[in-house]
């Protein structure tokens, strides 16, 4: 199974609920398809960095679905040939989160690791090691 | 009179002189003092750059709208990776400018 994210933005002519209407219409199509819808975003209206068609603003919508691919191939369609969709972005995450999980897996094990490490160096005598070096500092100042 | 422009081009050739032994003996790093830049995807520990966050990816692009380079952010090259593939992702979904003037 494979994690993709797909975004899409919704002309900002059209009304609040024909973009409910929309956004149930795709997400209907991709889990028809065979996709698990794990979330849906609605990021809302917001700005453009640049004119797309004639709109300098649009409504943004995030879904994230697990799936096979094909799924992804008839939302692309459908939002091809929908007036109402300005841009669409489709994008595999799933080994950038397997990828980031790895990270965060990694450095779990090495904070335990250094937790570990330092807890047995403070079994050791503390005091007279840190009082030597001191010493040591103020003979070469002196000097 | 003449005696004018030749001390200038000796005193020149000192500064010279003193340039090249520092140069030298320190490796020439000795110019570029300057606090060492970090990068500060590793100090937030981030693993993953999202496309859509608009803010965070604005402070990555100056005037012109390119990608800043690491030698400037001092962002490290997994992070500078993953932060400009995040850009041009986010430059597709009109989250950034292509160009800015």
């Amino acid at each position: 199974m494979r994690v993709y994210e797909v975004l899409f933005i919704v002309a900002p002519n059209v009304e609040e609920g024909d973009v409910d209407n929309l956004v149930t219409q795709l997400s209907d199509v991709a889990t028809n398809q065979g996709a698990q819808i794990t979330k849906i975003d609605r990021m809302g209206r917001r700005r453009l960095a640049y004119p797309i068609g004639k709109f300098n603003d649009g409504y943004y919508v995030v879904f994230t679905l697990e799936g096979s691919g094909a799924e992804i191939a008839e939302l692309e369609r459908r939002m091809r040939v929908m007036d109402a969709v300005i841009r669409y972005i489709t994008i595999r995450i799933d080994e950038d989160l397997k990828r980031a999980e790895k990270f965060r897996v990694r450095r779990a094990a090495r904070a335990a690791a250094v937790a570990g490490s330092r807890r047995s160096r403070r079994r050791e005598p503390a005091l007279p090691i840190g009082d030597g070096v001191e010493e040591d500092d103020e003979e070469e100042e002196e000097i | 009179m003449s005696s004018e422009p030749r001390d200038r081009d000796r005193r020149d050739d000192r500064r010279d002189d003193r340039g090249g032994r520092q140069g030298g003996g320190q490796g020439g790093g000795r110019r570029f003092i300057r606090a060492r830049k970090s990068c500060r995807f590793c100090a937030d520990k981030v693993d993953y750059i999202d496309y859509k966050d608009g803010r965070l990816l604005g402070s990555y692009i100056p005037e012109r709208g390119k990608i800043l380079p690491r030698r400037i952010s001092g962002t490290c090259a997994p992070h500078q990776r993953m932060l400009a593939t995040a850009i041009k992702r986010a430059r597709n979904a009109a989250i950034l400018p292509f160009t800015l003037d």
